[in-house]
C-alpha cells in the first residue's frame, strides 16, 4: 500500500502502526506518531490500521535550543 | 540556604537551562551538558529521516531519566505547527513540561506574538505546561502570564547572535510585575550575560549557541554555570546603591597628621 511517510509517497506492508513501527526498525526509539494531523498514542498502535495514502508523520527528538 | 527554581509543578535546584543544538557531535553535547550542571535540557522535535536513520540517537547520550526534557518548537511560523509538534512531543516522551517558541521570521527569528498567544492559549487547555519565548516586551509578558503559561522566557538578543543583554531595563521590568519565573532565552554570548541576567532578577537562563560554539565547550559550560550562580547570589544579596561620587572605603578619621 502507498501512504505519504514524513512528506514522502512510499511503499509499505505494514497494516497498522504497530506492524509499520516494526517494518521501519523504530521499536527501540522514542518516537510519536501523527496520522491524518491526529496523534495517535502507542497504546492505540496496534488498533490504527493504515489505510491508502494515509499522511503519516513520525517524529523523534533531536538537538536544539 | 535552599534557592529552588520552581516551574509549575517541577522543582530544580540549577538555574542554567541549556540547549541541545549546534553541537558537534552527541559526545560533546553530553559533556558540555554535565559540566554545565544544568537539570533542564532543550530538544527540538524532527521527521524521523526514514532513509537514513543513523545508528544513535541524541537522547542515546542525553538520558531522560536524569535529565528534565524540554521539547520545544524551533522552526514553528505558526501556533498550529506548535500545537501540533508538542502534541507530539508529550506522546514520544509524556513530557509534558514544554518551550513554545513561534517565530516570525528567518532573518531575526524574532518571536511572532499573535501566534505565540494562540498556540500559549491552546497548550495550557490541553493541560501542558508551557515555558513561552517571547519578546522583552512587559505587556505581552503579562499577557502569556494571565493565559497560563509557568514561565515566560524574554529574548535578550536574537537567538544564536550572542549580543547579550539589548534591553536590560525591561527584562527587569517583566521580572518586577511577573508572578510566574522569567528566564532569559537567547542573546546571552559569555558568562557575564548569563551573570547579568540574574542579577537584574531572571529567575534562569537559557543558553545554546555560547556553549555550543565556543571553542572548548565544557570549559564554557562550567563559565556559564558559576556565572549563573553568582549572579543569582548577587540578586539575592541586594546589591549597593549606585552613586554619582565616590564614597571612601577607610575611615575618614584618625589620620597620623591630624
Amino acid at each position: 500500500m502507498q501512504i505519504q511517510l514524513n512528506g514522502e509517497d512510499t511503499q509499505v506492508s505494514a497494516g497498522n502502526l504497530t506492524e509499520l513501527v516494526v517494518e521501519l526498525g523504530l521499536e527501540q526509539r522514542m518516537i510519536a506518531i501523527e496520522r491524518n494531523m491526529e496523534v495517535v498514542p502507542k497504546s492505540e498502535y496496534a488498533t490504527t490500521k493504515l489505510e491508502e495514502n494515509d499522511r503519516i508523520e513520525l517524529v523523534h527528538m533531536i538537538g536544539g535550543g | 540556604m535552599s534557592d529552588v527554581f520552581k516551574v509549575g509543578t517541577h522543582e530544580f535546584t540549577s538555574r542554567l537551562i541549556v540547549g541541545s543544538g549546534k553541537y558537534k557531535d552527541f559526545e560533546t553535547t553530553k559533556l558540555a551538558t554535565e559540566a554545565s550542571e544544568a537539570e533542564m535540557i532543550t530538544v527540538a522535535v524532527r521527521r524521523v529521516n526514514i532513509t537514513d536513520m543513523g545508528k544513535e540517537n541524541l537522547l542515546d547520550y542525553i538520558d531522560p531519566k536524569k535529565y528534565t526534557i524540554l521539547p520545544n518548537t524551533a522552526g514553528c511560523f505558526n501556533a498550529e505547527d506548535a500545537v501540533r509538534t508538542l502534541r507530539l512531543a508529550r506522546e514520544a516522551g509524556g513530557w509534558n513540561l514544554v518551550k513554545l517558541e513561534v517565530l516570525g521570521d528567518t532573518e531575526t527569528l524574532y518571536p511572532n506574538v499573535v501566534e505565540t498567544i494562540k498556540a500559549a492559549e491552546t497548550l495550557v487547555a490541553e493541560d501542558f505546561e508551557v515555558m513561552v519565548y517571547t519578546n522583552d516586551d512587559p505587556i505581552v509578558a503579562r499577557r502569556l502570564e494571565e493565559i497560563g503559561c509557568v514561565a515566560v522566557m524574554p529574548l535578550g538578543n536574537p537567538i544564536g547572535s550572542g549580543r547579550g543583554l539589548a534591553n536590560p531595563f525591561n527584562i527587569r521590568v517583566i521580572k518586577q510585575r511577573a508572578n510566574v519565573p522569567i528566564v532569559v532565552d537567547a542573546g546571552i554570548g559569555t558568562a557575564s550575560d548569563a551573570a547579568k541576567a540574574l542579577e537584574l532578577g531572571a529567575d534562569a537562563a537559557l543558553i545554546n549557541t555560547a556553549i555550543a560554539e565556543a571553542k572548548d565547550e565544557c570549559m564554557m559550560a562550567r563559565a556559564m554555570c558559576d556565572a549563573v550562580r553568582a549572579g543569582r547570589g548577587a540578586f539575592l544579596a541586594g546589591r549597593m546603591p549606585k552613586r554619582a561620587f565616590a564614597s571612601a572605603s577607610s575611615p575618614t578619621e584618625g589620620y597620623i597628621w591630624d
